[in-house]
């Protein structure tokens, strides 16, 4: 919810994420294929894309496995009530690990829920994701005053976030 | 799927060259013909191993607000809940979970009060108290998996 790095976009780049957020074409040349869809020049395309993934607005271009087809089944969300002073360092650490995909710190809400730091651990089985979640209490140590993993039973519901929806 | 499937799933999980012909550039870092890398992404894509190809953006970066919801909900009121919560369009995805707080959505809005209207409005439609849980600081976000 912070705001605080929003960047301007132009009506442009607008069109380029909206054409975009689904994904590529896979033609040749995916970036002509844009161009021509939104009646741009291509080198402007480019331009505009090569600009937007240097300013962190797009994340990476590539792929996206369903993490369930290449075998990964146990999906964890581990929580941690760690001290608000020393989250910063612990969670780079813990965000560092290469079986955690997303590293965040979040509000506690008293007493219902006492943690803070919340880190998503991905393993074949439940044995690997278990070792994972070791791994993080020992990287830690004292500074976990406890923890837990909640592990999702059912996907509700499942649309992805857009622009437009919201506009 | 087999080990070019896989070489190609491990390299391509990032860094897709901007610029004319970006698949014959991956082609040959694969020892493939750019038409085959294409067609292969595209069968990955039709059978579901791939959920995507393209840009990820940094939603957070194109304006709006996204909050994390928890909520508790006790087995009898649960599919109810769960309808009257789906039936928002600003509620972007919803997982149940193991845990006491069972219900765990993300909310997409425009701005912070609309943010916390739409909380209290879902509050009121279900009789149930929202927690929310505002990323306030994010540490990493890798979705990188080796096939």
């Amino acid at each position: 919810m912070r705001n605080s790095d929003k960047t301007t976009l132009d009506q442009i780049d607008r069109k380029i994420i909206e054409a975009t957020q689904a994904g590529f074409p896979i033609t040749a040349k995916p970036y002509h294929s844009i161009a021509q869809l939104l009646e741009l020049e291509p080198d402007l395309v480019i331009e505009r894309i090569g600009k937007l993934l240097e300013q962190g607005i797009i994340r990476r271009i590539g792929v996206v496995p369903n993490h369930y087809r290449l075998g990964y089944r146990s999906n964890g969300m581990t929580v941690w009530d760690v001290p608000d002073e020393k989250i910063n360092e612990l969670g780079k650490k813990v965000g560092g690990l290469d079986f955690v995909s997303h590293c965040y710190h979040r509000p506690r809400h008293l007493p219902d829920w006492p943690y803070n730091l919340f880190a998503m651990v991905h393993g074949r089985d439940q044995q690997t994701t278990d070792n994972y979640v070791s791994e993080i209490a020992d990287i830690l140590g004292d500074a976990n005053r406890q923890h837990t993993v909640l592990y999702s039973t059912r996907i509700l519901k499942k649309t992805g976030m857009r622009i437009g929806n919201t506009q | 799927m087999n080990e070019v499937d896989r070489s190609i799933i491990n390299h391509m999980q990032e860094g897709f060259p901007v610029c004319e012909r970006p698949f014959a550039i991956l082609a040959e870092q694969l020892n493939l013909e750019e038409k085959e890398l294409m067609q292969r992404v595209q069968a990955l894509l039709d059978d579901g191993t791939l959920s995507r190809f393209g840009p990820l953006y940094n939603i957070e970066m194109l304006g709006g607000v996204y909050c994390l919801v928890a909520m508790q909900i006790p087995e009898h009121d649960l599919e109810k809940v769960i309808e009257t919560v789906n039936s928002y369009p600003e509620v972007a995805h919803n997982y149940e979970r193991t845990h006491e707080l069972n219900v765990w959505f993300v909310l997409a809005a425009e701005t912070e009060s609309q943010l916390e209207g739409l909380l209290t409005d879902i509050e009121k439609q279900t009789g149930y108290p929202t927690f929310a849980m505002p990323k306030l600081d994010e540490y990493f976000v890798r979705l990188k998996f080796d096939a």
